[in-house]
């Protein structure tokens, strides 16, 4: 009896496991294969890298989570590069006043589509498909071309090394690695995590459970634009510049990072630790192609489907097998 | 009752579907005239049709081929991302071949490279149908996978860099005339045609419509829908192939990076214009055909009229909710609803939403 119940456990968690057992093989055969592979820095860089692939990737979780899904992230993290530039380089406004105000726009922003998506009960995909043309639009209005940022609060806050030991690491990835614990406690410890899965579960159980559905669907929404406004500040450190092209297809790495984190597309079953997992097999393929050094760059896009495509059968025979 | 019945032939034709997309098309080009006087003008020069209307439906033509197909994928109720790859890919594989053989400009080269394009496309498609009818997975996600992957192997098939090619035969298909109009013209009106004929003179239009309109119910009596739905995807496939080739041959030369980029999103856009719903359902052809071609024709405006091209982002933006809002049937219960309490007339339950979900 117990032994079964542990099984079904272990079943529901078996994305998961193959993730983190797919994570270790393939650091271990880089290890293997390249000299200066195995290191605590590359495991760093991992986190410094995609620092805002990982904010993204958390807010898209949520909104997973809930059976939805959000195409924006790309565009409003290449619209607050955008602003981020615009205010600090050619108006002049000071880092810490033009911030905040790029959180508070994406938090609108995607506030706004929630409630859309809520009241109007339009496909999620359609909206935040809208909100894409719309962001990545208003990037082109405010320039075509690329603005690079010299502020000095910007390029010291880019360059500092944060040392830990021998090595080291970048505020960025201290902040993505908060944000990632912000949200485990959100989710797997508020009554608001809750809803969220419920809502996910079946959104109609939910709503005649007398769970506030509108509120938490907006609100799941209000974090993604949260954290891809945030993953766009973060973004702005790393490249230090605004740039209407930047983050093309960074929504299909979210998405691709939260699938393969083990979080059900149908909603109502995943784990953020999850999504932590899957960003740091995306990053993982990346630094294996790079160390190659033969592979090119065309090779991680492949890779990203097949794995992707792996992860979706999974799903689906887990989900078959469980009704 | 009389002026009813004098009014219904203008009422019959404000209510078609076609009704409005139609104006809309109308307004844009008026609108151009404006900026250019001589818009509307069309000339015979050497035995080739001339003008910007010509142009209009050239350059659309690869785009009303892949709106097409997905406008019957998205009938079913699914959507189909991964076409914009697929016209890389099939681009790519035809100029691949192309390029290779000693025989670059005979008809047989070019018609085995037409043949491995849609070969593949068939594949493609299979398995995109074979994830959505037999696996069950959302049409989004399994067609997203081909989205993400397909770009990197249109890039490996042309290792990165862009193949051109010199070839007569193949120039034909997106850049040549015949019988004094575009040759891509032609194709892409004769595939309309024919899946026109296909879809409204047998049952299947219909049966398509049933399968996207209720799946449980379709299936409850009969209809073999994991086939048709299968089917659709393979449908849509083959014509972001040959829009592939169109657009290679149009610049006689393959790009596995951009060709075809966003054109899944203008498709999709094409298609909800049309007034197709994204919903499953019901479908368009007409619609479509005059959706893709107010998109060609917005783009065009754009560049006439001199304002940078990617800003016309924004417009899509707004049209696309716009037209949403208007599909969707709590939107306008509101607008009625409010409607109804400035005219203070007593109409309390204003068309209340159906739920139209059965089980499953």
């Amino acid at each position: 009896m117990n032994a079964h119940a542990l099984l079904t456990r272990l079943r529901g968690q078996l994305p998961l496991l193959v993730t983190a057992v797919l994570l270790v093989s393939m650091f271990s055969v880089g290890s293997v294969q390249y000299d200066g592979f195995f290191s605590g820095q590359v495991v760093l860089n991992l986190l410094i890298d995609n620092a805002f692939l990982l904010v993204v990737a958390v807010g898209m979780t949520f909104v997973v989570l809930t059976g939805g899904i959000d195409l924006s992230v790309g565009a409003v993290v290449a619209l607050s590069t955008m602003v981020s530039a615009w205010l600090v380089e050619q108006h002049g406004w000071p880092p810490l006043l033009v911030i905040p105000l790029v959180l508070l726009m994406g938090t609108a922003g995607g506030w706004l589509m929630g409630w859309i998506i809520h009241v109007f009960e339009i496909q999620p995909f359609i909206v935040t498909l809208a909100g894409m043309f719309l962001a990545r639009g208003l990037c082109y209005t405010i320039s075509v071309e690329s603005i690079s940022i010299t502020d000095p609060q910007y390029t010291a806050t880019a360059q500092t090394r944060i040392p830990l030991g021998d090595l080291f690491v970048s505020p960025s990835a201290l902040i993505a690695l908060l944000v990632v614990a912000a949200g485990f406690v959100v989710l797997h410890y508020t009554r608001f995590g809750r809803n969220v899965y419920a809502l996910g579960g079946s959104e109609q159980s939910a709503l005649l459970m007398g769970l506030p559905v509108q509120r938490t669907k907006t609100t799941v929404y209000a974090i993604s634009g949260f954290c891809s406004a945030l993953g766009g500040v973060l973004l702005t450190f790393y490249m230090l510049s605004g740039y209407g092209l930047h983050a093309v297809g960074l929504e299909l790495d979210a998405i691709a990072a939260v699938v393969i984190g083990g979080t059900l597309l149908t909603g109502g079953s995943g784990y953020l630790l999850g999504t932590l997992l899957g960003v740091l097999v995306l990053g993982l393929i990346q630094t294996v192609i790079s160390f190659q050094g033969t592979l090119s760059s065309w090779w991680t896009r492949i890779v990203i489907g097949a794995l992707l495509f792996v992860f979706i059968v999974l799903q689906r025979l887990i989900t078959a097998r469980r009704r | 009752m009389s002026t009813a019945t004098a009014a219904s032939p203008v009422k019959a034709v404000t209510r078609s579907r076609l009704f409005w997309p139609a104006v809309v098309l109308a307004v844009l080009l008026v609108a151009n005239l404006a900026f250019t006087p001589d818009f509307l003008a069309v000339r015979l020069q050497g035995g080739h049709l001339y003008g910007s209307l010509i142009d209009i439906l050239h350059f659309g033509a690869p785009l009303i081929l892949v709106s097409l197909g997905m406008t019957l994928v998205i009938a079913t109720g699914g959507i189909d991302l991964s076409v914009g790859s697929t016209v890389a890919i099939s681009g790519a594989l035809a100029c691949l071949h192309i390029s290779e053989s000693t025989d670059p400009g005979g008809l047989a080269t070019v018609l085995t490279a037409v043949g491995i394009a849609l070969g593949t496309a068939l594949v493609l498609g299979a398995v995109n149908g074979l994830l959505v009818a037999k696996a069950g997975v959302q049409p989004i996600i399994a067609t997203l996978i081909l989205m993400v992957a397909g770009r990197g192997v249109a890039q490996l098939i042309t290792d990165g860099q862009i193949i051109t090619v010199t070839s007569d035969p193949y120039k034909l298909i997106g850049g040549g005339y015949w019988l004094t109009m575009p040759f891509a013209i032609l194709l892409s009106a004769l595939v309309v045609v024919a899946t026109v004929l296909l879809t409204r003179s047998t049952a299947l239009g219909l049966l398509l419509e049933s399968v996207g309109g209720n799946p449980v119910a379709s299936r409850l009596v009969g209809i073999r829908a994991m086939r048709l739905v299968a089917l659709v995807y393979v449908f849509s496939a083959l014509c972001a192939a040959l829009a592939g080739l169109m657009v290679s041959s149009n610049v006689s030369a393959a790009d596995g990076n951009n060709a075809g980029l966003w054109i899944e999103l203008d498709a999709i856009l094409a298609v909800v214009l049309g007034g197709t719903s994204l919903n499953g359902g019901r479908f368009s052809i007409g619609g479509t055909v005059l959706g893709a071609l107010i998109i060609q024709t917005l783009s065009t405006t754009v560049y006439t009229i001199g304002i940078p091209p990617e800003t016309t982002l924004v417009f899509k933006a707004f049209v696309v909710i716009t037209v949403c809002l208007i599909q969707s049937p709590v939107f306008r219960a509101k607008l009625a609803a409010r409607g109804a309490r400035t005219r203070r007339t007593a109409r309390p339950h204003a068309a209340a939403p159906t739920n139209r979900e059965v089980g499953a």
